[in-house]
């Protein structure tokens, strides 16, 4: 037992193949720290196992070996309690209302009726979706929708915050300002909170550590620390340091990606000259 | 009333005169050996359901129509939620259920007649046989169809397995499996009625195969229309139904 809120030793993750062959060796091995109330961000080329390793910790897929533990106890493909998820593909409930989605996430919580109320409309306040409460998900923007999933991960409350590209399906704008939201959210919170995005500036805009995922199999082969104070917004990018780190992820995830690209036109020429 | 059905109203008004102009212009060619005019078909239609002879028939008929619609709908859901999630049953039999959605059902009524006897079992047999194979295909698509990343969501948010079903997989699959039992209603019923025309005492299809044997074109008429309305009622219900649960899958 460590006392990280998180903690991975030795993690790898193998897909076993359908017809008993070999199987599809997707991440690991990985040991992680992430301290309670950190924002911990983790970028990497596309397929490299990100979603893999966020499904590992929250207990939706079983590690093929080593061990994932959330606050001291083991997670064993057994969802824990306190952990809310944001996935990478859009999740809403198609026959619920933005409202009855978001109080979904409150079904398994010992609450009196009115206070559950009280704090699906707090949400919904937060996440800018008052106009919105009664619609039906088919009448939103994906980007709408992706709010509706976020909203109805914090109704819970959550103390560790897995978030699997929540931004993807945004525009670059409100990428920034959903991101000052985050921020503010995690500083009022407290809560752990940890990123899988493919945009470097956003990685280095909002987390306190940054995480680069070799090619799969995914490992973690270079954490920058930001050291930005804990008040911070997107404003953030004007300082100097910010150019640097992101140069620092984009020189080490550039390799990356091209070994994930040459694997893909396999037999052509690695790299251009 | 909003213009939305305000809308709606005035075309089903100009369809149903459509239909009537069509109906009498095809009295005019056909003449009064094959056909009654509306007007005539109405007045004796409001007559013939006042008699006392004429409710039995009415009652045996939805009698056998409904048990067989459970029946269709209970049977082909347990197959279609048990194919759609057992992939390798699925691989043998789906391709069965096709073959056997195909071949027309009548071929089989000497046999379930043999195996049922004369009456209502034969009849609900032969009514749920034709709904069942429907009812089983579109649930099976349903199944397959759910989005994992919400069987996903459920598991995050600790929801057991009966809630799973409940608030989730049931939901997700509604709007495809109402499909599936608009279909299999139809079928049924046009099932329940042949079962009726060819082997059976009572009951509407009973009741328009003697009047075809009387040559009492009234009575066919009547009863014909007695299907249709019910039948184009029923259907349109369940097709609004169906519309508004599909407007909301994304
Ligand atoms: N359930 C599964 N069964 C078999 N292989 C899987 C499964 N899930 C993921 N994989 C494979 O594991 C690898 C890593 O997938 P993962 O989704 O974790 O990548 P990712 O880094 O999240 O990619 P992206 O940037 O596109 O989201 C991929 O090659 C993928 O095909
Ligand atoms: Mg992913």
């Amino acid at each position: 037992m460590s006392d990280a809120h998180v903690s991975l030793r030795d993690v790898t993750k193998v897909f076993p193949a359908a017809n008993g062959g070999e199987g599809l060796h997707a991440l690991g091995p990985v040991d992680l720290d992430l301290g309670k109330g950190e924002f911990f961000a983790v970028v990497g080329p596309s397929g490299c196992g990100k979603s893999t390793l966020l499904e590992v910790i929250a207990g939706l897929t079983p590690a093929s070996a080593g061990t994932v533990e959330f606050e001291g106890w083991r997670v064993d493909a057994d969802i824990p309690d306190g952990i809310g998820v944001v996935f990478q593909e859009d999740a809403c409930f198609p026959w619920l209302s933005v409202e009855q989605n978001i109080a979904f996430g409150l079904r398994k919580t010992a609450l009196a009726a009115d206070a559950k109320q009280r704090r699906v409309r707090d949400v919904i306040d937060l996440m800018g979706l008052g106009d919105f409460a009664k619609s039906y998900p088919a009448q939103l923007s994906g980007g709408m929708r992706q709010r509706v999933c976020i909203a109805r991960t914090l109704v819970t409350q959550p103390r560790l915050i897995l978030l699997d590209e929540p931004f993807g399906a945004l525009d670059q704008q409100t990428r920034l300002l959903m991101g000052d939201e985050v921020l503010r959210l995690w500083r009022q919170t407290g809560a752990t909170v940890f990123l899988i995005t493919h945009a470097l500036d956003e990685a280095t805009m909002l987390a306190d550590r940054i995480a680069v995922m070799s090619a799969r199999p995914g490992r973690l082969i270079d954490v920058v620390q930001t050291n930005w104070p804990r008040e911070r917004d997107s404003r953030i990018v004007e300082r100097a340091e910010f150019g640097a780190i992101t140069a620092r992820l984009w020189k080490t995830l550039r390799e990356e990606s091209l070994k994930t690209m040459a694997l893909k036109g396999a037999g052509q020429a690695a790299e251009p000259a | 009333m909003s213009t939305e059905s305000w809308k709606s109203a005035r075309n089903a008004v100009v369809l149903i005169a459509c239909l009537l102009a069509g109906w009498q212009a095809l009295y005019w060619f056909a003449g009064e050996i094959a056909m009654r005019p509306p007007l005539a078909t109405l007045r004796y239609t409001a007559n013939l359901v006042t008699t006392d002879a004429f409710w039995p028939h009415l009652s045996e008929t939805m009698r056998a129509f409904a048990i067989a619609l459970a029946i269709a709908v209970a049977v082909g859901l347990l197959t279609g939620f048990w194919l759609g999630f057992h992939s390798l049953s699925r691989q043998v039999f789906e391709p069965m259920l096709v073959a056997i959605y195909s071949i027309p059902k009548i071929t089989l009524y000497p046999v379930l007649l043999l195996a049922f006897g004369l009456g209502m079992p034969a009849k609900i047999a032969f009514g749920a046989i034709h709904g069942i194979i429907p009812v089983a295909l579109f649930t099976i698509n349903a199944v397959r169809n759910i989005k994992p990343i919400l069987i996903k969501t459920g598991r995050v948010h600790r929801l057991g397995p009966l809630d799973m079903v409940r608030s989730i997989l049931f939901p997700a699959a509604l709007p495809e499996i109402f499909t599936g039992f608009r279909v299999g209603f139809s079928l049924t019923l046009i099932g329940t009625l042949l079962g009726e025309m060819f082997a059976a005492q009572r009951g509407l299809g009973y009741l328009l195969m003697t009047a075809i044997g009387l040559h009492n074109v009234d009575l066919i008429m009547a009863v014909t229309l007695l299907l249709i309305v019910f039948a184009a009622v029923v259907s349109t219900l369940l097709l609004a139904i169906d519309r508004r649960l599909h407007r909301r899958s994304v």
